[in-house]
């Protein structure tokens, strides 16, 4: 049994706005040991960022509510103070962003970005410092790291000023790493090498990777475990070969379906999901996928709870529909009917 | 999804789009960015034509040139038979009507001070086109069709959400009726679901309203479902032309093949087993861009001709065009018929034709 490092229990946030009480998450619950890698997949607005975001104390705001536990090695990250917080932020836990261009201070250097983050934790002497940035450039596949450690953001292509943000993410070794969409701002060569530099340094490093995107394909081949977010909750949970071989919640197909596919005949149409996610202001009664989803009847107005209703163990779903008629019907919404083209 | 295509809509030829650097007081040019250098091909009515690549191979840059936001530093742009590469302002503007773009960004290519009704229906007013009352008919029909509701008329595009948006873009395209639109990744910003909401309202207009459409795009899956033939571009060059299945089926650049096998496939169990081939490093810059081969330095097959000779774009038949010194999934008799396209840069060497195959490759997948 590995060591278990994050278990999130019920977790809710919701934010004071003006416009009214913004409902972001709303009962999250998951489990990350060393060297797995979860997988949090969700459209914008799901709560998947705001989720991670809370783990690394970044949404700690006069206008956010929290409920539930975070616990890190068994310690409430909700509960403790901002300056503890210091502590773990960086240190136990490190994040990645989505857009490297804009996450990195285009007026500093690459290396006193890298330095200034390791010092922040650690009383080093600044040419260990130093070294030590070179190492983290050199280990994230930037060549001559040692004269680019100089360079400036804007010197840097999109694909390296990741790297250099998961340098940056490493240096104080931290046990988790959470990758907030990092690919979503790059071409797709560049994506692979990235998602594959980050399974690497999983292992190099022995720590454990929370994955957040809205592309399932991205965390297919990386991921142990995938949750699937929709409106503030988890709608599905599993294992990554159930829930792509398996799948239990419309949303699910929808999702799977709607990736033009390489591995498959071109359909004659895309599956599309119907509509637009909900307000997180004024959710809809009972299941939150229920207005877009052609399968509803009435039991969804009350809200299906997360619950193992499948053989697989720990395969998690949020849906009411007998788990036999779904299997039957699912295909057309995943395929698109995969009829093929002429 | 094409049509009966009569000829073509619009030939690129020879199309080269530099962009000065310029230095010092006197504003010296010092460097030129090679953005699109020397590309040719044509677009028949009716058809899609994807265009892909990395960011920086001059994707945009040729988009944007087609519909003359840009001048081409040199060679002929002929839409419909007219030569169009040098009109001025004046002579553009008929041609506005027939010509329209969809952009990326949702929300930067909308005014943000200006309501639906008038960002949909400022090009009707500019073209003169019906009075108030009939232009604001159009527009509430416009809405209609792109899937939005007439009631939207008199909101700001900061009450829509991104797919929303980018249906304001597409109506705003739409309005004059163009025949052709060039998309440059309309749907790249958008969420999963949404993008494929989008890709068939794109598909249903293309039919409604007889469109020809350019589908800028670096997503791969996004574009063999919505293209007829595809078009790919590495640092300005064009390095392979092929009709949409065949490319996926026998990707004959190395560079496409790097290409497909770089796009994610949600199956874990087909992504663990392919064989993926991780490009090294980045695109070089388009300043100095390499001799030879444009892709050589990062091609896992490259030879010393490579470094050397610009391959000529070759027809390998079936209108399957690509530019390379050692071609993938091309057997002994097909290499034999290989000629030079009339598509080929002029400085490439169109004696260089390709003399070996690569041998055996895998197709993606």
């Amino acid at each position: 049994m590995a060591e278990r490092l994050l278990e999130v229990n019920d977790l809710t946030v919701d934010f004071t706005t003006e416009d009214g009480v913004v409902h972001a998450v709303g009962g999250v619950s998951f489990t990350l040991d060393r060297g797995q890698v979860l997988g949090i997949v969700g459209e914008s607005g799901s709560g998947k960022s705001v989720t991670a975001m809370t783990v690394m104390g970044l949404t700690r705001d006069i206008n956010a509510r929290f409920g539930g536990e975070v616990l890190y090695q068994g310690r409430d990250l909700l509960e403790i103070s901002d300056t503890e917080m210091q502590n773990y932020r960086g240190n136990e836990i490190g994040m990645i962003f989505q857009d490297p261009m804009t996450s990195l201070n285009p007026v500093y250097r690459i290396g006193e970005q890298i330095v200034e983050a390791i010092q922040a934790h650690e009383h080093v002497d600044k040419r260990i410092a130093q070294k030590r940035a070179v190492e983290l450039l050199r280990q994230v596949g930037i060549p001559n790291p040692e004269s680019r450690v100089d360079d400036f953001p804007h010197q840097f292509s999109g694909g390296m000023r990741q790297r250099a943000m998961i340098a940056m993410a490493l240096s104080c070794n931290p046990s988790i790493l959470i990758a907030d969409e990092p690919t979503t701002a790059l071409d797709v060569t560049i994506q692979a090498q990235i998602v594959e530099l980050i399974a690497k340094l999983k292992d190099d490093f022995n720590s454990a990777v929370i994955m957040i995107t809205h592309d399932l394909g991205v965390v297919a081949d990386i991921a142990d475990e995938i949750l699937v977010m929709y409106a503030g909750r988890v709608v599905e949970r599993a294992q990554t070969r159930d829930l792509f071989y398996d799948p239990q919640m419309p949303y699910t197909w929808g999702l799977l379906g709607s990736i033009p596919r390489l591995d498959r005949p071109r359909p004659e149409r895309l599956h599309s999901i119907k509509g637009a996610p909900p307000s997180l202001i004024n959710l809809p009664q009972g299941c939150k996928f229920r207005p877009r989803c052609p399968h509803a009847f009435e039991k969804c107005t009350q809200e299906p709870g997360l619950e193992n209703r499948v053989e697989t163990p720990g395969h998690l779903d949020r849906c009411w529909l007998d788990v036999e008629y779904k299997r039957a019907h699912r295909d057309d919404a995943i395929s698109g009917g995969a009829s093929e083209a002429a | 999804m094409s049509t009966n295509g009569a000829g073509p809509l619009i030939e690129v030829r020879h199309v080269k789009k530099y962009f000065p650097i310029r230095k010092g007081v006197l504003q010296r040019e010092v460097a030129r960015v090679h953005a699109v250098d020397d590309v040719s091909f044509e677009v028949r009515e009716g058809e899609t034509l994807g265009l892909v690549g990395e960011s920086g191979c001059g994707k945009s840059t040729l988009g944007r040139t087609i519909v003359r936001l840009l001048e081409p530093t040199e060679g002929k742009i002929i839409f419909r038979g007219h030569e169009i590469e040098r009109l001025g302002h004046r002579g553009l503007r008929p041609l506005r009507r027939e010509m329209q773009m969809v952009f990326q960004d949702p929300y930067a290519s909308l005014n943000p001070r200006k309501r639906v009704g008038s960002i949909i229906g400022d090009p009707l007013k500019i073209h003169s086109i019906g009075n108030r009352e009939s232009r604001k008919k159009q527009v509430e029909e416009l809405l209609d069709t792109v899937g939005l509701s007439p009631e939207h008329y008199n909101r700001f595009p900061h009450e829509f959400s991104g797919g929303q948006r980018q249906r304001i873009g597409i109506a705003r395209a739409l309005a004059l009726r163009p025949k052709l639109i060039v998309a440059d990744e309309p749907v790249s910003a958008l969420d999963v679901s949404i993008q494929s909401q989008m890709l068939n309202l794109l598909e249903d207009l293309q039919n409604e309203f007889q469109l020809t459409y350019i589908f800028i795009a670096h997503d791969l899956g996004v574009v063999r479902h919505v293209s007829d033939r595809i078009a790919v571009m590495y640092l300005g060059k064009l390095v392979e032309l092929s009709p949409a299945e065949e490319l996926y089926q026998r990707p004959i650049m190395p560079y496409t093949e790097a290409l497909l096998s770089a796009v994610p496939i949600p199956d874990p169990d087909l992504a663990r087993k392919r064989e993926r081939i991780v490009l090294e490093g980045d695109v070089p810059s388009p300043i100095n861009p390499p001799s030879g081969c444009r892709f050589h330095p990062r091609c896992r097959y490259a030879t010393e001709i490579c470094r050397e000779v610009e391959p000529p774009l070759a027809d390998y038949g079936n209108g399957h065009l690509a530019a390379c010194h050692h071609p993938l999934n091309v057997d002994a008799a097909t290499l034999a018929t290989v000629h030079a396209a009339p598509e080929s840069p002029r400085e490439a060497d169109e004696a260089a034709l390709p003399q070996d195959s690569s041998g055996e490759s895998h197709p993606p997948g």
